[in-house]
């Protein structure tokens, strides 16, 4: 499929690679994010990266819409990069009891121990697709095929905030507590959102990776209290 | 200081919202109407993305602490009682400059929403670049929720021009109160237009819908024709804009309004045009709309008209006291408030 332009209003255009999860349009889609941010365009307000296009959102009375059309077809050419500039995460996760409510029955409903599913999705590099649904909330992928679940036939009206979530190939941190409808597996101490850090304000960026270790749920007090008190961030959640 | 002694419903902080951080999630909220954001905040003598309170149906209770100059965007039925329990109505589209111990009763609304503007704008932090309350993430704001009872709200120092002509003393006001335009929503289709079958699309531009119950600065829900998808009621989420008009699977449209999310999985069969969402966000549960299919270069031209409007309207406002540069407030683009990010 060739990439084609979608009208969103008179305000924004989405230039769309395809219509299904896939790194590798998301690879593309992040490639053309970075070409159409170098031409430094004036009158552009938001590039916003998706599963699989790019929306621009920008004020036509400064920038002319069959211009932009152009530059952004011309960035859809853009090549992804080698991933050496996307960063690499580590965050903890306490798994199961309060902090994982449906750890037991996620275990029960793909047929294996609750020890197996933590183990597998720890050993499972995800990929940050996109930021979206509430600010800082990641959406990663992809699970391993088994373990994919639909979407709890009730939603919780509250999913604590830090909670880690699953639903079909997907997995998420909440930022904020929210209602949602996915399985909760733990919660980690790491602040995926901080306003005080303007410049940065959101810890994971599309295209970077993420891999859970597990933390007992004595570290995992240990940590949220050093987060809260400002000992510990962003530097701590690197990758080794 | 102004004191909040009453407030019965949901009210909230709205300046020209936060652009230049959907890519992280974070919603570009702001006034729903930006133009009489603009209006209110002129009346008072700031500038036009000043912070000002956005309220719908019914107003809060304030009681000035110190003097303070006021104007009420919006057809309010506002009153102002000072110390002595002496009690006049309150014009709306003008200035008052309320006296320490004066309490302003902004009553109900009969216009879907209007705005509070305070000289020398409400005194909050910007939080990533703007003070719009978005409350799902405690953004902005007080404390980035909804105001409430007890409230203290700090006024800031003045920074645009004097809340009263001159040295007159005359407060400044608006001579013909603003009209909202009564036709169809303007919108271009798509971007999923080829979701939904010709018969879909027919309904959606000849029936009219009303709005639900299910209505807040997010979106509305609305009642009507369901319109029938041809592809499934799902597609892998991509980015979404206020204005755009979402259908899920039960065929019932959501048009997405100032504080909606950043991405959305529902097919979006066309979006209302940025001419129009300021009307559009007056709209009330009951209300009836109708939709209209226009081209990009008739959208282009709404919003060349609404801003020579919006600039004319400003420019009358001042008019008591030294002349306005028309061309200036033009080009300034009121109308979005958009900045550039980056």
């Amino acid at each position: 499929m060739n990439p084609r332009l979608l009208d969103l209003g008179d305000g924004a255009l989405t230039l769309e690679f395809g219509d299904r999860i896939d790194a590798d349009l998301n690879a593309r889609v992040i490639a053309a994010r970075d070409a159409l941010a170098a031409m430094l365009l004036d009158g552009i307000s938001d590039l916003v990266p998706t599963w699989r296009s790019l929306t621009v959102h920008f004020d036509p009375l400064r920038i002319d819409r069959n211009a932009l059309s152009a530059q952004l077809l011309q960035a859809a050419q853009a090549m992804p990069q080698e991933s050496a500039l996307a960063t690499r995460w580590r965050i903890p996760v306490s798994f199961g009891g309060e902090s994982g409510p449906d750890l037991a029955q996620v275990a029960q409903a793909t047929g294996r121990s609750e020890a197996d599913v933590v183990d597998a999705i720890c050993a499972t590099e995800l990929r940050v697709f996109l930021i979206g649904f509430l600010p800082g909330f990641p959406y990663l992928g992809e699970l391993p095929a088994w373990m994919h679940l639909p979407r709890r036939s009730t939603p919780r009206t509250a999913v604590p905030a830090n909670s880690l979530a699953i639903a079909g190939a997907q997995a998420a941190i909440y930022p904020w507590q929210s209602p949602g409808g996915w399985h909760l597996l733990g919660q980690t101490p790491v602040r995926l959102f901080d306003v005080s850090d303007a410049a940065r304000p959101a810890l994971l960026a599309p295209g970077d990776s993420v891999r859970f270790t597990a933390v007992d749920p004595h570290e995992f007090r240990r940590l949220a209290t050093a987060v809260a008190a400002g000992e510990c961030g962003r530097d701590d959640w690197l990758a080794p | 200081m102004i004191e909040v002694v009453d407030c019965p419903l949901p009210a909230s902080f709205q300046d020209a919202g936060r652009p230049g951080y959907r890519h992280l999630g974070v919603p570009l909220s702001g006034a729903l109407d930006p133009e009489w954001l603009a209006i209110a905040n002129a009346l008072v003598g700031n500038p036009p993305h000043t912070v000002a309170l956005e309220m719908r149906l019914l107003g809060p209770k304030l009681r000035a602490r110190e003097p303070v100059t006021i104007a009420l965007a919006g057809e309010f039925s506002a009153r102002i009682e000072d110390a002595a329990g002496q009690s006049h109505p309150a014009a709306n589209w003008r200035s008052h400059t309320l006296a320490a111990g004066d309490v302003l009763a902004v009553g109900s609304l009969r216009s879907g929403i209007g705005y509070l503007a305070v000289h020398g704008g409400f005194d909050l932090p910007a939080v990533l670049g703007s003070r719009s309350t978005y409350a799902r993430a405690g953004l902005g704001g007080i404390d980035g929720r909804a105001l409430r009872a007890g409230d203290s709200l700090k006024v800031g120092a003045p920074q645009g021009l004097p809340a009263v002509a001159g040295a007159t003393g005359i407060p400044l006001h608006l001579p013909h109160a603003p009209v909202l335009f009564a036709g169809p929503l303007r919108v271009i289709p798509g971007p999923q237009r080829d979701h939904f079958t010709d018969a879909a699309w027919q309904q959606f531009i000849g029936a009219e819908f009303t709005v639900s119950r299910e209505a807040d600065r997010m979106g509305l829900r609305l009642d009507g024709p369901r319109l029938t998808h041809a592809r499934g009621a799902d597609i892998v989420s991509d980015g979404v804009t206020p204005g755009a008009i979402q259908v899920p699977g039960d065929g019932r449209p959501i048009v997405l309004l100032a504080d909606c999310q950043t991405v959305g999985g529902y097919p979006k069969i066309a979006t209302v045009i940025g001419a129009d969402l300021p009307r559009l966000g007056h709209a009330l549960p009951g209300q009836v709309l109708r939709f209209a299919a226009v081209t990009q270069a008739e959208a282009l031209a709404a919003r060349r008209d609404a801003a020579h409007v919006l600039a004319t309207t400003l420019a009358a406002i001042a008019a008591p006291g030294p002349a306005l540069d028309l061309d200036a407030l033009y080009s300034a683009n009121l109308i979005d408030g958009v900045i550039d990010a980056n």
